[in-house]
């Protein structure tokens, strides 16, 4: 990985990630399917991160290296994920309306 | 005649490949060079209804036609239709079960955001034999 990450969104709904996220280029979830690969593909995130120590299979492995996406595993829960990311320089980008 | 037209079967019975047809066309503007705004903006957009196909009609079809100044975007089903479109297009307004739920959507929020990221948006309607949605995004906004 060789972007790098300012922003993040964390979410279990994907229909929220579509609808709300801006310029955020990773994507915090405790939901495994393919489809969070193609969420991030469509909202232009490089990176994913699996939290509770969710890990990913072969079909969303491949479909995120076929879609230049990195997916890394935490085992943290979504929260302390994401204050972890926030209390090291990462912050929401999100509108508050 | 279109620049460039694309057609694609979304398949209603696998999950794991809805968005596959929304994604070709991303990679397909990608390489034409197609302004990055309108390319973000078609991608959200036929995505969101690539899924209600997939989830609330069994699938259907894609036609894509890119154009310098505009894509258009139909998608086309054979489901159950929209009983009440008004209602559909409200934020928060949903049908989903809840294995939907636990597989990331039924929000409510795919048509208000198809909408929203669209330039033009048809949808037609008829219960009982399905629905077709057409969108236009403008190259520049
Ligand atoms: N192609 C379709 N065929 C039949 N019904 C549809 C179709 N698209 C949308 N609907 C109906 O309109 C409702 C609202 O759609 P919308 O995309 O806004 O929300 P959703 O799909 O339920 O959830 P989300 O998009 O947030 O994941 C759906 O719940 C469904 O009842
Ligand atoms: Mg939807």
């Amino acid at each position: 990985m060789e972007e790098e990450v300012i922003t993040a969104c964390g979410s279990d709904m994907m229909s929220d990630v579509l609808a709300y996220v801006k310029d955020q280029s990773l994507l915090l979830t405790g939901l495994v399917n393919p489809q969070i690969v193609r969420t991030a593909e469509m909202m232009d995130m490089h990176c994913i991160v699996l939290v509770r120590g969710k890990t990913p299979d072969d079909t969303i492995l491949k479909l995120a290296e076929q879609k230049d996406i990195t997916v890394l595993s935490s085992p943290y829960r979504m929260f302390t994920a994401c204050g972890l990311l926030y209390s090291n320089g990462l912050r929401g980008g999100c509108d508050v309306s | 005649m279109s620049m460039l037209e694309l057609k694609y079967i979304v398949p209603g019975d696998d999950f794991t490949r809805a968005g596959e047809a929304s994604g070709d066309v991303k990679h397909k503007l990608k390489k034409i060079g197609y302004n990055p705004d309108a390319i973000r903006r078609v991608s959200i957009a036929m995505y969101e209804g690539e899924i209600n196909m997939v989830i609330h009609a069994g699938g259907g079809e894609a036609e894509v036609n890119i154009d310098p100044d505009r894509v258009e975007i139909l998608l086309i089903d054979h489901g159950p239709g929209i009983a009440d479109v008004e209602k559909a297009m409200q934020a928060g307004f949903s049908t989903a079960p809840d294995n939907v739920r636990s597989l990331g959507f039924g929000a409510g929020m795919g048509l208000p955001n198809m909408k929203k990221y669209s330039d033009e948006m048809y949808i037609e309607t008829e219960v009982g034999k399905g629905s077709t949605v057409r969108m236009i995004v403008y190259a520049q906004r």
